[in-house]
């Protein structure tokens, strides 16, 4: 049974088409021309060093950051116009960096929450067991405070919420973060299976090695700006990559 | 002990209504991150309303709620769509500079107009009932009073019960533990600031209500109530509504002990003094979560 | 001869060690560059080292002064001075007044004391001074311009020219050259390589990684807290430990791949 709504099956495709931005944080300049394109029922990655502007794109196409020349497209239609919340109702969900969970709520609060939207309040609560399954950890714990869980279990809780809003495309910014490999192993196979369920993804993600190894497809961004773009497989093995981390100098040896 | 006694229980019903004044505050501050100084001339409006109500009209107080309350929650939308939503979009520190002064300026405007309107005299409901004294162990408690505390009692538990189980409830508690992440669940965060704000001014007209029925209200009340609700909020912390509630009889009683033990003159000093050892102890208040 | 030395430091915060037994030296009149990536605790260390917070155990020695814990200020009269990552200028004042702050607050201090540490601190002729850091940092046109009214590098530059007035042996750089484009980053790297021929010891902490090894004649580089490697930036930029540390190890046994 696929994750998105019944009106959403109603031949839409979920095409992400995200063409030739500009952004910027007041003088800094933080994506220059970017483009990228994400595919229904791809797993995208993005990588880049730090400040290369990947938190940038994807706040861009979430709506809290204003886009400045080019357009965000989704199924045609230009995000542009509309506020975060507006987007997040369109089946376009960002779990952002650092988890954001209410602390002071439940994990099922939490959880809950996420079915706000109109659209994903039908089948709020097949989508709460769905989940659950997913994540059997968190149906133990589901009356406990979210401030209370490990790193790794907030991590579920995250991306179990912006499931539940029934998203055609996921958005993660750096989910592994500050967690241990075992959990970072755990995670991406959710990742795996949430695209098995007909959801996209397009992942921001520190381990880039495993982040590559998982994608169908990958963009690079350097000084907020596109400087490759391959097969996950194929940008593994690409030096710039390496390149773009640590120097010209990794290139030698 | 029976003085002691008294002005105990004294203080708790009166200790209620800073509670519910204090809940209405709070509920703006958590939520906008907007410490709304007019807060006390909201309430000194809600107990004018209530008595032009009862003098004019011969309506009772408590029934006039059901008239007061979405009167007030009206006042609540025209004040944030014409003046604090404009704060709201500013960063913290500039919010916080800005929201002193909007709401420093609608507490002066607002009491100029009540003395205008009203006269600066004081005024009072009495009810029938009101003064009726109920005698319990040797203490007299005024009914008018007492039912005053019920009705706060109750309508703190609707804001809680509002907060906890219904949508948008949900939706205003998670705005103000993180904007942002509500706003990427879908949640349209202005709407919740609107909501958030419009209920503080209601639960603040009701307070003012309660207050013209017990005690006295004039347009000087409103600096007065203003700084109790900010003291019961410090006392109590973010995040809990019942716990505001019990900070604010906690004041009440605090209060009427030292009045009883050290004197009229320094009723407000033990209110201050817990407010400080508080603040030191535990600043995130006595049921704030931290 | 040693200008800094850290032995065994450590810090944590509720529960999490972001920085765990880091010991390295900054030889005097070297660039000593600190990357790693995010999360890796550089903000911290460098905060530890500029006093702006107090290690939990370990040792930091200024020459062979035991320098563990200072405030800020502390650390500036004995001759280390910062640049923040968020500019933190006057934005009232003028360029040169900017400046003129860093010369007088540094070197007050260094006049009252400075005897007894052996530095000579006494300034004659302020606006000289002034002008001379100016014009290192290639500010001298704007001299008269409120800061507020200056592009982001300019500020840069002036923040780094008022950490210069202080007149400090170690310079510390806290991600000097985030938000720059590669052009701005290069004229950057000029502008520091001149400071470090005056004779200033650096220490930067970076994630502009090929800034970094290019500046820098020692890296050490921190991961999880921990310090990885250290040693010159040819060695560095192909150790397979930092190569790890920045990439991640990779899809783990088990995990699927590629769907």
């Amino acid at each position: 049974m696929p994750i998105w709504g019944r009106d959403q099956s109603r031949g839409c495709r979920g095409v992400l088409e995200v063409r030739q931005i500009d952004a910027a944080y007041g003088e800094l300049r933080a994506l220059t021309r970017v483009s990228v394109r994400v595919e229904p029922a791809e797993i995208v990655a993005l990588v880049g060093s730090n400040g290369a502007g990947k938190t940038t794109l994807l706040r861009c196409i979430a709506g809290l950051v204003p886009v400045r020349g080019g357009r965000v497209l989704w199924d045609e239609e230009d995000l542009g116009a509309l506020l975060p919340h507006q987007v997040v109702e369109r089946g376009v969900a960002l779990v952002p960096e650092g988890r954001r969970l209410f602390g002071r709520m439940t994990v099922e609060e939490n959880l809950a929450l996420g079915a706000f939207g109109r659209r994903a309040r039908e089948g709020r609560a097949a989508m709460l067991e769905r989940i659950y399954a997913i994540f059997p950890r968190l149906a133990e714990r589901r009356r406990q405070r979210a401030g209370t869980l490990s790193g790794g279990e907030q991590q579920m809780v995250a991306i179990g919420r912006a499931l539940m809003t029934r998203p055609r495309l996921l958005m993660l910014d750096e989910p592994s973060l500050g967690l241990a490999p075992r959990i970072v192993e755990a995670m991406l196979g959710v990742l795996t299976e949430v695209h098995r369920a007909g959801v996209a993804v397009f992942l921001v993600e520190q381990n880039v090695r495993a982040a590559l190894g998982l994608a169908h497809r990958a963009y690079l961004l350097e000084h907020g700006a596109v400087v490759g773009e391959g097969r996950g497989a194929d940008l593994l093995a690409d030096p710039g990559v390496r390149r773009a981390y640590l120097g010209p100098l990794a290139l030698l040896g | 002990m029976p003085a002691l006694a008294q002005a105990l229980v004294l203080g708790a019903l009166i200790g209620a209504l800073y509670g519910l004044a204090a809940a209405g505050l709070s509920l703006v501050f958590g939520v906008l991150k907007v410490l709304n100084v007019a807060h006390g001339e909201l309430i000194m409006l809600g107990g004018y309303a209530a008595f032009w109500l009862f003098a004019l009209f011969g309506l009772d107080p408590f029934l006039s709620l059901l008239l007061v309350v979405p009167l007030m929650a009206i006042l609540g939308l025209v004040l944030y769509g014409g003046l604090f939503r404009f704060i709201v979009r500013l960063g913290e520190e500039t919010r916080i500079k800005n929201s002193l002064l909007v709401g420093f300026g609608l507490a002066l405007t607002l009491h100029a107009l009540a003395v205008r309107l009203f006269t600066a005299d004081e005024r009072s409901i009495t009810t029938s009932y009101g003064s009726r004294p109920l005698v319990l162990g040797g203490v007299v408690i005024p009914l008018g009073r007492l039912l005053s505390l019920a009705v706060a009692l109750a309508l703190v538990a609707l804001l809680h019960g509002f907060l906890q189980r219904a949508r948008w409830g949900r939706a205003i508690r998670a705005t103000a533990e993180d904007w942002e992440a509500a706003l990427l669940l879908g949640i349209d965060v202005r709407r919740a600031y609107v909501l958030a704000f419009a209920l503080g001014t209601a639960l603040a007209g009701a307070a003012g209500s309660l207050v013209s029925v017990g005690y006295s209200i004039s347009p000087a009340i409103g600096l007065e109530w203003t700084l109790k609700a900010l003291i019961v909020i410090v006392l109590a912390g973010l995040g809990s509504v019942f716990g505001t509630f019990v900070a604010g009889v906690v004041l009440g009683c605090a209060e009427g002990l030292s009045a009883t033990v050290f004197g009229g003159p320094y009723r407000e000093v033990v209110g201050l003094l817990l407010f400080f050892c508080v603040l030191a102890a535990r600043p995130e208040g006595l049921f704030g979560r931290p | 001869m040693a200008l800094l030395t850290l032995e065994g430091v450590s810090k944590a915060f509720a529960g999490v060690q972001a920085v765990r037994d880091v010991s390295f030296v900054v030889p005097a009149g070297g660039i000593l560059g600190v990357m790693g990536p995010n999360g890796s605790g550089k903000t911290t260390l460098f905060n530890l080292i500029a006093g702006a917070l107090r290690p939990d155990r370990g040792r930091i020695r200024l020459r062979e002064r035991d320098v563990t814990g200072l405030a800020p200020h502390r650390m500036c009269a004995h001759g280390v001075a910062r640049t923040f990552q968020h500019v933190r200028l006057f934005p009232g004042l003028s360029v040169r007044d900017n400046v003129l702050v860093g010369l007088y607050h540094g070197r007050r201090w260094g006049r009252r004391w400075g005897r007894r540490w052996g530095r000579s601190r006494a300034e004659p002729d302020p606006e000289r001074a002034v002008a001379q850091l100016l014009a290192v940092v290639g500010l001298s046109a704007k001299a008269h311009l409120r800061a507020a009214r200056l592009s982001l590098l300019d500020r840069r530059w002036l923040e780094l020219a008022r950490a210069l007035a202080t007149g400090p042996d170690l310079l510390l750089l806290d991600e000097f050259m985030a938000g720059l484009t590669p052009a701005e980053t290069a004229a950057a790297m000029t502008v520091i390589r001149r400071v470090h021929a005056e004779g200033t010891t650096l220490m930067l902490v970076e994630h502009i990684v090929w800034a970094l090894l290019d500046l820098s004649d020692r890296i050490v580089v921190l991961s999880a807290g921990e310090k990885i490697a250290e040693g010159p930036p040819g060695a560095i930029a192909t150790d397979p430990a930092v190569v790890d540390a920045y990439l991640g190890a990779g899809p783990i046994e088990g995990m699927p791949r590629g769907a």
